[in-house]
């Protein structure tokens, strides 16, 4: 499943998670595997309810009751090439907490629910670097606290905030909106992961200020070779972000592969009628528009099989009695689909 | 196996399809069952405020001094293996140096009693006479003391249970007027807004920055000292409610300014109803729930609020009969000392108002099952 | 299509906040939230009415459908009996008989339909407060009108909560639909909704407005939907109009730079097409505080000098093509690498 010859830096094997709900059993993550290599950014995609989140939490192990990852394994590389099982450790204990916010930060998507009101954005951070010293210098020297400011002033210019010097005095409330997202990104950036996770950083923004994360974003892709798995509904975005792209839906990997495929050579019934469906800034307007026919289903009454095949155009007699498993399609693409291989996922 | 989970997972979710906001709150204070336990002790409890007399065993004001300070009789219900409830009896000893009755229990005396038997008349809300109790000695002429008596040899248990009656009725009766006057008043101060909302608002942070004690000490002073019982029993109730309906009128306020930007009630403006049509059939029933669970969490406070007038001799006075008054009785440390059962009107008090604080929470939690 | 009279002519619209401070309430300043806006809507068409947070386009949206008292402007709407009336000035009671006429459909599936009330009730709650007093005459009005978004007249008896975004959005529309309307406007009406879901919606859109002959304003940020629905584009910024433009001469060629930068802005769903660099930079201003002669030049890259002293008025450029911008005969063509590259 590996797309090249070097080590993943994180490897999602098998991950199901299920919340046991007064009214029934919701399987959020049933069977989700890929693979982040470093300086990558890998896009999940899939609409509400595919478990993109659920599967972001469980990496970081912020999963809450009644929520339990129930199978699977989190195989996250540290530095100095120990690769641990992020799903063994325990929730609350030291070692995750050294990974969480330190290797693996995450940007979410509400930058504003994320700052304490009452510190400056600044302090916030310089607290943040403060704590993961040892992440700025590895002989063990301690950071001052103005050695600290320096280097938030340094990630606030990085990050393409103006006036630094002000603005690192400045409380969250005070911030428009892109920019509370960009300081955001310092925060994350401040423990120098190596991994960073953004879980739709742009849904709760505007388009133009949107435009100006993502640049920003790819930006530091480049500059920090920081891996990002980058979360979003938006196949836009997706198209725009990231190199490899995973398709889920119900919780399930559709489809995955190199985003230029995925795009362009799409195999999944799914990820086709996704494409068609979305109205672009060329083509005709004012006709219909390819539609998937029926809604999502209640999170209870997940289909038998296939979990898309009530809703696809190309359904068999064999996709409602058996799950497809994820199968080569491409040179770095694979599928779960009966229309490319037979072979049953018999977990 | 996942088949039979999904077929019971459709129609579950074809219960809820159709299953209307209340019987959702239901639904989710079922699960609850201190809530459910406490409900049905507050049923039981109301049902003695219906009936006090069917569970009295006698007259709660008929006093004997030749039979002061008698302790708890309890019940037996079965004698030599058979069915056959009784207490047993008690005799009286004087002193000879404090000149003062002991009492013990003679168990080898037994007096008989009877489930559902006739004793003293009585009637039913007023309305027709009976005889029937819950519970009645064998020989009318006996008289039991389940709860033991009073230094004026009256029963407690008796007078508990009308006590209960007066108690439970105050803080419900209260509480009713308090949520008439927080929603009406909050009401206006939330949708009508503007210097109407300004001078409510400083009305009810005038209100809750009075010391309520000493107002309630002034306002029940200066009720007249040749009001009946009853009248007394009315003028504590409205003082109570006067003062309690605030927090109320503040958070019903604060709905109405919520709902007054829900999109659903936007879309009923556009629709073309009325003001009174959007207050009552949109906004009302959406906060309705929230003050039935703020009202039940405020019914102890007024019952404490009331138990504590009285017992300080400011609320309801005596020959009228409420747990305050009640609690009055043990005031005295002596009579403490000699004779504790005295203090069970207060432990009347503390679990009626942990049932209510329990069902309270409940019904929060419930209220509102669109917030998951 | 009558090009005699629009339905709807909206002139100098304006709506403007206080800005109140201290316990007295003093009136300290005015957030300028729609400020002189023109635009007209002809029966049958569609114009959507585009831009960012704070553009003041639902507020606008807002005014027309009297939500809120307009503060300045007119709104002359042309009633089903040949009347012209501005609803600008309306009370409330002469309001109320085109209340029906005039309909809504929100953005929030779940926030807009009464949680505590059935489907029979919500979808028939208009009829009932217009006229329609038997409740027999109500449920089959309903069921037609479920029928008629495509859902099962059978769902009438259960409550809002037992049913997706999608179809949540479906029941807003039947509801919308109820008193037989002649202008919808459409509050960002699919930005809610998933993608799979947002195509049928929109599918829906396009065909009641052929079968019921409806006229749809249809406010929303997300350019490619609005270009898939609407006839014509109105782009606004900082509560004013930038540009006004049929939807094709709007997108073939931008002469607003804000129109353009806006265009470039949307994240191409292609790999092979790079639209996050060259981003426009800086921050939209506030309402309350615009900057100085063009809202937009301190964000321009085409800046000059008259740009910061002189505020530009809406001009037509071409026929039906109106721009507030003094160099938009100047603007070039959109980008004709992206359209290709998209093609291909």
């Amino acid at each position: 499943m590996s797309q090249s010859a070097a080590a993943p830096l994180l490897s999602v094997r098998n991950l199901r998670v299920s919340f046991a709900l007064d009214d029934g059993v919701v399987r959020a993550v049933d069977g989700t595997s890929f693979d982040v290599m470093p300086g990558q950014v890998l896009g999940i995609v899939g609409e509400s309810g595919c478990g993109k989140s659920v599967t972001m939490k469980a990496i970081l192990q912020l999963i809450d009751r009644p929520g339990r990852i129930t199978h699977g394994e989190i195989l996250f590389r540290r530095e100095g090439s120990e690769v641990i099982d992020l799903a063994r450790l325990p929730p609350r204990g030291p070692a995750l907490r050294e990974i969480r916010g330190g290797e693996i930060a995450l940007i979410p998507q509400e930058p504003m629910a994320s700052f304490s009101p009452v510190h400056t954005v600044g302090d916030q951070i310089v607290e943040a670097i403060l704590l993961h010293a040892h992440r700025w210098h590895a002989d063990g020297r301690r950071i001052s606290r103005r050695e600290a400011r320096e280097i938030t002033i340094g990630l606030f210019r990085d990050v393409g905030i103006s006036m630094p010097e002000q603005r690192i005095d400045a409380y969250s409330w005070q911030l428009s909106g892109g920019l509370r997202q960009r300081a955001m990104i310092a925060m994350a950036l401040s423990c120098r992961p190596r991994l960073l996770i953004a879980d739709e950083p742009t849904t709760a923004i505007d388009v133009t200020t949107q435009a100006q994360v993502l640049a920003l974003l790819h930006d530091l892709k480049d500059r920090y070779n920081t891996a990002i798995i980058f979360i979003t509904h938006d196949l836009g975005v997706i198209a725009q972000m990231a190199s490899y792209v995973v398709v889920m839906y119900l919780g399930r990997v559709m489809e995955q592969g190199p985003v230029d495929d995925i795009f362009h050579a799409p195999r999944h019934p799914y990820t086709q009628a996704l494409l068609r469906s979305m109205p672009g800034l060329h083509g005709r307007t004012r006709v219909p528009l390819p539609v998937i026919t029926g809604a999502l289903p209640h999170p209870f009454n997940r289909p038998l099989g296939c979990p898309f095949h009530p809703r696809c155009p190309d359904v068999m007699a064999q996709c409602s009695a058996a799950t497809p498993s994820l199968e080569p399609v491409g040179v770095e693409q694979l599928a779960s689909c009966f229309l490319h291989s037979d072979k049953v996922d018999a977990s | 196996m996942s088949a039979q989970v999904d077929t019971t997972g459709a129609a579950a979710e074809d219960r809820v399809a159709v299953a209307s906001n209340w019987r959702l709150v239901w639904w989710r204070f079922r699960r609850h069952h201190l809530a459910m336990a406490s409900a049905v002790f507050l049923i039981v409890l109301y049902i003695v405020v219906l009936l006090p007399d069917f569970f009295a065993t006698q007259d709660p004001e008929r006093t004997d001094a030749r039979q002061a300070f008698i302790p708890v009789q309890m019940i037996h219900l079965f004698d030599d293996g058979a069915l056959a409830p009784w207490v047993p009896a008690i005799v009286g000893k004087r002193n000879p140096v404090t000149l003062r009755m002991e009492w013990q229990i003679d168990p080898s005396r037994k007096v008989r009693i009877h489930f559902f038997a006739p004793g003293p008349k009585w009637r039913v809300l007023g309305l027709f006479e009976t005889n029937l109790h819950l519970i009645a000695p064998a020989d009318p002429k006996q008289r039991i003391f389940l709860l033991g008596s009073d230094r004026l040899g009256r029963d407690q248990w008796s007078r508990i249970m009308h006590g209960t009656q007066t108690s439970m009725t105050v803080g419900l009766v209260a509480v009713a007027l308090s949520v008439i006057l927080g929603i009406v008043l909050g009401g206006i101060s939330g949708y009508v807004g503007g210097k109407t909302d300004q001078v409510i608002q400083r009305l009810i942070e005038l209100l809750q920055s009075v010391p309520t004690i000493p107002i309630w000490l002034a306002l029940s002073a200066a009720l007249p000292r040749d009001w009946t019982p009853i009248q007394v029993f009315f003028a504590i109730t409205v003082i109570l409610s006067l003062v309690g309906w605030t927090t109320l009128g503040r958070e019903v306020r604060g709905r109405f300014l919520a709902l007054r930007e829900e999109d659903f009630v936007l879309a009923a403006r556009l629709a073309g109803c009325s003001r009174a049509r959007i207050i009552l059939r949109h906004m009302m029933p959406t906060f309705l729930s929230h003050i039935i669970a703020t009202s039940s969490l405020a019914i102890p406070v007024m019952i404490i609020n009331e138990t504590s007038l009285s017992f300080l001799g400011l609320g309801i006075r005596p020959p009228a009969i409420s747990l305050g008054v009640l609690l009055q009785e043990a005031q005295n440390i002596q009579t403490l000392a000699l004779a504790p059962w005295l203090l069970i009107p207060g432990l009347v008090v503390i679990v009626s108002v942990l049932a209510f604080n329990l069902v309270g929470d409940g019904l929060r939690d419930a209220a509102d099952p669109y917030s998951q | 299509m009558t090009a005699a009279q629009p339905l709807l002519d909206v002139r100098g619209l304006q709506k403007f906040f206080p800005i109140t401070k201290g316990f007295l309430q003093r009136v300290t300043g005015q957030v300028r939230a729609v400020d002189g806006v023109d635009f007209t809507v002809a029966e049958g068409e569609t114009l959507g009415l585009v831009g960012e947070s704070g553009c003041g386009k639902t507020t606008a949206s807002r005014c027309i459908l009297r939500a809120i008292d307009p503060t300045g402007g007119q709104i002359l709407y042309r009633t089903r009996n040949g009347a012209t009336v501005d609803l600008a000035t309306l009370g409330p009671a002469e309001l109320r008989p085109l209340r029906a006429e005039i309909q809504m459909i929100f953005q929030d599936p779940f926030g807009s339909l009464n949680p505590r009330m059935t489907l029979l009730d919500n979808v028939g709650e208009p009829l009932l407060v217009n006229g329609v007093r038997n409740r027999r005459d109500r449920a089959d009005q309903v069921a037609e009108l479920l029928r008629l978004v495509g859902l099962r007249p059978e769902f009438m008896h259960r409550f809002p909560h037992a049913f997706s975004g999608g179809q949540r959005q479906r029941i807003g529309i039947a509801r919308a639909l109820a008193t037989n309307p002649r202008l919808v406007v459409a509050d960002e009406p699919v930005s809610a909704l998933d993608v799979s879901v947002q195509a049928q919606v929109l599918n829906l859109l396009l065909e009641l407005q052929t079968r019921l002959k409806l006229t749809f304003l249809f406010v929303a940020h997300d350019l490619s939907v609005v270009r898939h629905i609407s006839d014509r584009i109105a782009v606004m910024y900082v509560g004013q109009l930038v540009e006004l433009a049929p939807t094709e001469a709007l997108f073939d060629r931008p002469r607003h730079p804000y129109t353009a930068a806006l265009m470039r802005a949307v994240p191409v769903a292609d790999p092979r097409v790079r639209t996050i660099d060259g981003v426009l930079g800086g921050e939209v201003p506030s309402p309350a505080a615009p900057p100085s002669g063009c809202y937009f030049h301190p964000r321009c890259r085409h800046a000059e000098a008259r740009c910061r002293q002189e505020a530009p008025a809406l001009r037509e450029i071409a026929p039906g093509h109106f721009a507030r911008c003094h160099l938009a005969e100047q603007m070039p063509a959109a980008d004709p690498s992206q359209a290709v590259a998209a093609i291909s």
